[in-house]
């Protein structure tokens, strides 16, 4: 159930094509990773708005079938 | 949107806490790391908490997430506003964005200074 890192990495560059993207492995076992996405769709946007648009682009694995992604958004200039 | 009682408890809680923290267990036995991060930062700036175990209500954890539109647990609300969950708490902790945050919100922070 779990997903592998080029899947979070295409889902999310779905939905922010110009984001830079960079998947950590946290743990090895497929279910703990931590992202870094840097784009410029956040600009303007709180936090949690940035966070929010990056578990939208997961679609609803977040905290299902994703059980941790430690997450850090910044704008891109 | 209906309401439930989930919903409507939340709608309490964080009305009448000022800092509210929905969480895997209690804050002396949390029973994940993130919600044990949550806890650590709060307890370091010394901020009072109210928090609720979402692992004794199923309906509590589906509630909370549908609340803010926000699949993980913890969620921290701050006098009714939804701050963010353990990555957002940390990183504004560490950047000092949390403290003055609190302080804007008339939070007590009793930590040492």
């Amino acid at each position: 159930m779990a997903m592998s890192a080029a899947e979070i990495e295409t889902a999310i560059r779905a939905a922010l094509p110009d984001a830079d993207v960079k998947i950590t492995d946290l743990a090895g076992d497929g279910d703990h990773y931590a992202a870094m996405v840097i784009s410029s769709a956040f600009k303007g946007k709180t936090r949690v708005q940035q966070h929010k648009m990056v578990y939208d682009a997961l679609s609803g694995r977040m905290g299902g079938q994703l059980h941790a992604l430690q997450l850090q958004t910044s704008v891109k200039d | 949107m209906s309401q439930t009682p989930a919903r409507d408890q939340i709608a309490k809680d964080i009305a009448e806490n000022d800092v509210m923290l929905y969480m895997k267990g209690t804050p002396v036995f949390p029973q994940c790391g993130f919600s044990a991060a949550v806890v650590h930062v709060l307890s370091e700036l010394g901020v009072k908490f109210k928090s609720a175990d979402v692992l004794k209500d199923p309906e509590l954890r589906q509630g909370i997430k549908e609340f803010s539109n926000w699949p993980t647990i913890p969620q921290l609300y701050v006098k009714g506003e939804f701050v963010g969950g353990c990555d957002i708490v940390k990183e504004m902790f560490e950047s000092g964005e949390l403290d003055t945050f609190l302080k804007d919100k008339g939070i007590k922070l009793e930590n040492v200074e």
